[in-house]
């Protein structure tokens, strides 16, 4: 099975020791690993993004990833989720034939869940997001339970596919020794707009539909009594608060 | 392993956008609402955007209208019209009894194309945002996810208004191309008062879907209620945040919630952090609560977050880091090391004779 992971780089640095690969693509990144464990095949991890995104690929490579694959290229700057996926797209079609492409539902900055479907489109395949489960009967069909606000749907989808999934689906195994000294010698391959004979006027900032206009503050018409000092009083004084409030 | 991988469908040079023609028509523009419905019953928020529609509609020159799929369904068509839809679309058929995202995405996207509406909204639900994505790229055009506002400036453009990055920051989007797409956040905007005697034009789409051409098939739909007190309709909530990890965890959390009778939610932290399941978590890809009560403990406040909760009648924020942005949005708060602070504030509930409500 030929799959592809589409990985993001987090900014990292809040925790140490945290992954610099988004939360939700190490699960797709797993579920991939996994797949290719039962069928065979071949994992490529790919990303887009600026120098510092390599190391989401670094990683991905250590935890067991075949090939990694970076589109980078200052063109590709303020790209929305359109011009991404189209990115992305020409990425994976330059790949070279592929059964499935796993990406995280959505990223932790943005949030927006986007991308994967309007990847799907531009690879002309179907798409199954907020998946939470992950079954393959067979290696050209997947089974999906893919997650609702309250209740999920059970979605039989044939490959080519693309699958997004959300947290929960699996636990991602933790990169070793031998792993991290194995991607040195994968090396990571680096593609611009040309290697993918992309347009540029289709890419970044240019080829996105999406403009933001305008950057503004939001006033909040909150009380702000703030208590700090010794806990003990601090407490006190913002129980007290509360009750005249009315709300305890 | 021989996979079918020589249908070519995977690597065709055709990008989506290419695909449809979008035209626009000499008639009246139209501002479209995707009408989700589960099982023949329209989600809140189908309600909420129609009554958007209806506010925007003047200021785009446009008429409000709604696109409703399903099977059996037309019965919702009435309530579309009561609740300010003067056009519905309806594509009745067996296969799409269920939300079947190749059709849904077909029929939606084909039908955009040939009418060539203004706008289309979509509730920023887990089918919607699928839904609007794929039909966005079909289209060709722009889609910005978890609107909290909308509105229409001088240049007649729909300005989306989603929460950005850093404290209190809005962003304020426009798309370059029509139709102008968007995902809202279920409950931001009002149900709107229905009149069950307001009546509209009613267009039957005829359908020509196959069994054989879903790619992706539903096969069946499971609801499960929600365990305990549901976040959306509690009196009092009290969620959580990565800070409480110097408290040794989440489980002040539970306890202040038990105390208060209230519901437990968290931020997409204390979810990473596997504290919480993700359907409780609050914010710009949660859940949106407006109760009587929010209580914030250990969440710095990040605009991601408060989104989600900005519409409850009093918040209390406790948090080390005096600068924190949740202070700015918070009407009590106390300021200092959680680890001290908790336990004395169930304490101080306790003490005070705050139980929590009977069972029913």
């Amino acid at each position: 099975m030929e799959i592809v992971v589409c990985v993001r780089r987090v900014r990292d640095g809040a925790e140490p020791g945290r992954s610099a690969i988004g939360p939700l693509e190490r699960h797709a990144l797993e579920e991939a690993l996994r797949l290719k464990e039962r069928f065979g095949g071949r994992v490529t991890a790919l990303t887009m993004g600026s120098p510092p995104a390599g190391r989401a690929l670094e990683e991905a490579l250590a935890a067991g990833a075949d090939r990694a694959v970076f589109l980078c290229d200052a063109r590709f700057a303020g790209a929305d989720t359109l011009a991404t996926a189209r990115t992305l797209y020409y990425g994976i079609r330059r790949l070279g034939p592929c059964d499935l492409v796993l990406c995280g539902n959505e990223s932790a900055t943005g949030a927006t869940g986007q991308v994967g479907p309007q990847l799907a489109e531009f690879l002309g395949v179907p798409c199954v997001t907020h998946v939470r489960r992950l079954e393959a009967p067979a290696p050209d069909r997947l089974l999906a339970e893919r997650a609702l606000e309250h209740g999920h749907m059970k979605v039989e989808v044939r490959l080519p596919a693309l699958v997004a999934v959300v947290k929960g689906i699996n636990t991602p195994r933790l990169p070793t020794v031998w792993g991290i000294m194995a991607a040195a010698e994968k090396g990571i391959t680096v593609w611009n707009a040309e290697d993918l004979g992309l347009d540029p006027h289709l890419v970044g900032l240019e080829g996105s539909p999406t403009r933001l206009v305008r950057e503004r503050k939001t006033e909040f018409a909150r009380r702000k009594e703030i208590f700090s000092g010794p806990p003990e009083e601090a407490v006190k004084k913002a129980v007290a608060r509360l009750k005249e409030l009315g709300v305890l | 392993m021989s996979v079918a991988r020589d249908d070519g469908k995977f690597c065709q040079p055709t990008g989506a956008g290419n695909r449809i023609a979008f035209r626009r028509q000499n008639s009246p523009s139209e501002l479209w609402v995707w009408a989700e419905q589960r099982r023949g019953r329209l989600l809140p928020v189908s309600l909420e955007l129609l009554g958007k529609a209806r506010e925007l509609a003047p200021a785009l020159g446009a008429v409000p209208a709604a696109v409703l799929l399903g099977q059996g369904v037309e019965e919702a068509a009435g309530e579309l019209f009561a609740h300010g839809a003067e056009k519905v679309y309806l594509v009745d058929h067996p296969l799409l009894r269920l939300y079947q995202s190749d059709a849904y995405a077909d029929l939606l996207a084909r039908l955009a194309g040939e009418r060539g509406p203004e706008v289309i909204l979509l509730g920023a639900t887990t089918l919607g945002r699928e839904l609007a994505a794929r039909v966005a790229a079909r289209l060709g055009t722009g889609l910005t996810a978890h609107c909290v506002d909308l509105y229409v400036n001088e240049e007649g453009r729909l300005v989306q208004v989603v929460p950005g990055l850093g404290r209190g920051t809005l962003w304020e989007y426009v798309c370059l191309r029509n139709p102008q797409m968007a995902t809202v956040k279920p409950g931001v905007f009002p149900v709107p008062k229905g009149d069950p005697g307001r009546r509209g034009e009613l267009v039957r789409v005829p359908c020509d879907v196959r069994e054989e051409s879903l790619r992706a098939r539903t096969l069946e739909m499971a609801e499960e209620e929600p365990a305990g007190v549901s976040l959306e309709a509690a009196e009092v909530v009290v969620a959580g945040g990565w800070g409480l990890h110097a408290a040794g965890g989440f489980e002040p959390v539970r306890e202040l919630a038990r105390l208060l009778g209230a519901a437990v939610g968290g931020t997409r932290p204390a979810v990473d952090r596997g504290w919480i399941p993700e359907e409780l978590m609050i914010g710009q890809s949660g859940k949106t609560v407006s109760p009587r009560l929010f209580v914030s403990l250990g969440a710095s406040g990040a605009m991601h977050f408060t989104t989600g909760f900005l519409g409850s009648g009093v918040i209390f924020a406790v948090d080390q880091n005096p600068g924190a942005p949740i202070f700015e949005v918070a009407d009590v708060g106390i300021v200092g090391d959680l680890r001290a602070v908790l336990p004395l504030l169930i304490e101080e509930l306790r003490k005070r004779g705050i139980h929590p409500p009977p069972p029913n």
